[in-house]
């Protein structure tokens, strides 16, 4: 009886969380369906809202740039982030630490200093523009990169390297078949955290864009200063849902790949 | 060991990590067709000298020459030697065909030449129909063998092998090293082999080098190195033995624990301190007062093939091999043969003392 009672609470409790959380997502994708720029009245089932966001150049050249940013931020936060991991690994004590408190930096400033710095710094040397914000996103970028693949490069098994090098294979084809496949899981998870943190930024981004540059974030913070647009309820409903089904499929690819290997989750 | 031509020398090799002083000006003659055997407990610098040998480290000082030619700088990759590690290091992602074949694809060999080297590997190897199993669902003793067909596929002049029993249980491991020495023979080529394995090392070796805290404490024949030890450490490393603190009397003649040995050794010197060895199977036990030391049994165990017996005489314990049982508190007597007898020079310079104490 007691047992009931208490299980009850605990969900009832968990409900409640969830109640808070999504809550408003949910009602700002039931309002993205309604036929009517009330915010309070019903006016039936539409797909206008979609439609006017796919064919409004604001919207979709903002879309662009954040994917495009996004996209090539991450791809030069693992270029980069790859060999440092490398390094630090190999460094001393004493020197790793050091090293990793300053990559931690960055993750713990708030953004709007980094933001301001970033700014401050490329107003002396170039003109802010798509290329600034690019930069910015890359450089804030790398530590995650750094986190995730940090373990994974420790964790390496070098024997494999050594029996290829003793076959005869170069160095790199020894690396690039022996340690590489060991650190793919790594990459992929700082990109795709990369990949978020880029999406997900307002401040540096506002900080460092130039003129008529826009991403999702920033163009939303212009358009709800002049009103709030029921276009902007779809584009937040199409940006929750691909956000959802992005970790969806990274949760299923990796826990299909730790039951394999015995290893966690990477999320 | 003199007959054969030499393969390999190193000369003056030292090598450290750090602080640590691992191989202390090293130097080793390893020759064609030998089956040599690094032999020494964990950290004796045995497994850096496989690695210098293979090219996985450059000594920071020293030379390796191969074939009359120095390779110190050549990269692991450019040498015609191949290793079998010790945790195998398969690789996990292919097939046992494809792991023996790999060393032949990065040479661009046609696929009929793989195709009969796999076989003649494989077959080599007593794996004939494992072709398309994956590492993973292998036991120990058949990756190992995986690991040896993939080295050997490349015809190496030289074949490494770092502990690859290790791992593996008593009774697989003595089948292993007759088969070891089978492909050996079959094979034709020189095996470097490091162990910290005693029976390993005699079982398999043509040659065994003894190594210390990176130095060579002896090289020899199994027999040479078993029956007439250098120093204690190797005394002590090979097998059980007895070493006393005696006194040289004068050639063939030792005084051990206050009684005069006769003895086979000359060339100590007169009155001379030494060390003496002598093996515990060696020592004949005869009723109380019918031998030359007197004692009392103060522990028997059983071995299966002996029992083992520890004898006082005066405050020395002497360990006993006998396939007589005699009882604990019992009086007992003791003798040895002359033969059995083997005196060593007692360590002079610090690095030799420092081996001593650290047995």
């Amino acid at each position: 009886m007691r047992d009931r009672a208490v299980n009850f609470i605990t969900r009832f409790y968990l409900l409640l969380i969830f109640l808070f959380l999504y809550s408003p997502i949910a009602v700002l994708m039931v309002l993205s369906f309604n036929d009517s720029r009330s915010r309070v009245v019903w006016g039936g089932f539409t797909l206008k809202w979609y439609e006017r966001m796919f064919t409004s150049p604001h919207i979709t050249d903002a879309l662009v740039t954040t994917l495009a940013l996004a996209f090539f931020a991450s791809l030069l936060a693992v270029l980069i982030g790859f060999p440092a991991s490398f390094g630090i690994c190999m460094l001393r004590r004493s020197g790793r630490s050091v090293m990793m408190t300053l990559v931690n930096i960055p993750l713990l400033d708030a953004d709007i200093v980094t933001g301001i710095s970033m700014m401050l710094f490329f107003m002396r040397f170039m003109e802010l523009s798509f290329s600034s914000v690019l930069i910015a996103h890359t450089v804030f970028c790398i530590p995650y990169v750094i986190l995730a693949l940090m373990p994974r490069v420790e964790a390496v098994d070098w024997t494999p390297y050594e029996s290829a090098l003793d076959l005869g294979a170069t160095q790199p084809y020894a690396f690039l078949r022996m340690v590489m496949p060991q650190l793919y899981s790594g990459i992929i998870s700082g990109f795709f955290m990369s990949l978020t943190m880029s999406m997900d930024d307002f401040a540096i981004t506002y900080f460092t864009k130039g003129a008529g540059v826009n991403t999702l974030s920033t163009m939303i913070y212009g358009e709800i200063r002049k009103g709030i647009k029921p276009e902007l309820y779809a584009l937040s409903t199409v940006i929750f849902m691909a956000v959802l089904i992005l970790l969806l499929a990274v949760n299923v690819a990796t826990r299909k790949k730790g039951g394999e290997t015995g290893e966690g989750r990477a999320y | 060991m003199s007959d054969r031509p030499v393969l390999i020398h190193l000369e003056h090799v030292s090598k450290s990590f750090g602080n640590s002083l691992v191989l202390d000006d090293l130097d080793l003659t390893i020759c064609k067709n030998e089956f040599v055997t690094l032999l020494g407990p964990s950290g004796c610098g045995k497994t850096t000298t496989l690695r210098i040998i293979g090219g996985f480290e450059r000594p920071d000082s020293g030379r390796v020459i191969f074939q009359g030619e120095d390779i110190t700088g050549v990269p692991a990759n450019k040498r015609p030697i191949n290793t079998v590690f010790q945790k195998y290091a398969l690789f996990p992602h292919m097939t046992v065909e494809e792991n023996v074949a790999f060393g032949l694809r990065i040479r661009k060999k046609s696929r009929e030449y793989i195709r009969e080297k796999i076989d003649y590997a494989l077959k080599l190897v007593n794996l004939e129909g494992f072709e398309k199993r994956m590492p993973k669902s292998l036991s120990g003793g058949q990756q190992q063998r995986v690991a040896i067909a993939r080295a050997i596929v490349n015809e190496p002049e030289v074949l490494l092998l770092d502990e690859p029993l290790g791992a593996l249980d008593l009774k697989l491991r003595q089948e292993m090293q007759y088969e070891l020495i089978r492909m050996k023979n079959e094979l034709g080529i020189t095996f470097i082999y490091v162990t910290h394995d005693q029976e390993e090392a005699l079982t398999m070796s043509d040659n065994v080098v003894v190594m210390n805290q990176g130095y060579i404490q002896q090289e020899g024949s199994p027999q040479k190195i078993y029956d007439e030890p250098e120093n204690a450490f190797v005394a002590d490393f090979i097998g059980d033995s007895n070493i006393i603190r005696s006194t040289m009397v004068r050639d063939r003649l030792v005084n051990i624990l206050g009684i005069e040995f006769e003895c086979v050794d000359t060339g100590f010197g007169e009155n001379r301190p030494v060390d003496v060895v002598i093996r515990p199977e060696d020592i004949v036990l005869a009723p109380e007062r019918e031998g030359a030391l007197n004692g009392e049994v103060t522990d028997v165990i059983f071995k299966g093939v002996h029992y083992e017996m520890c004898i006082m005489t005066g405050d020395f314990e002497w360990i006993v091999h006998s396939t007589r049982r005699s009882e604990p508190g019992s009086g007992v007597s003791i003798s040895v043969d002359p033969f059995d007898i083997q005196i060593m020079n007692i360590p002079e310079s610090e690095d030799e003392e420092a081996v001593k104490l650290d047995i």
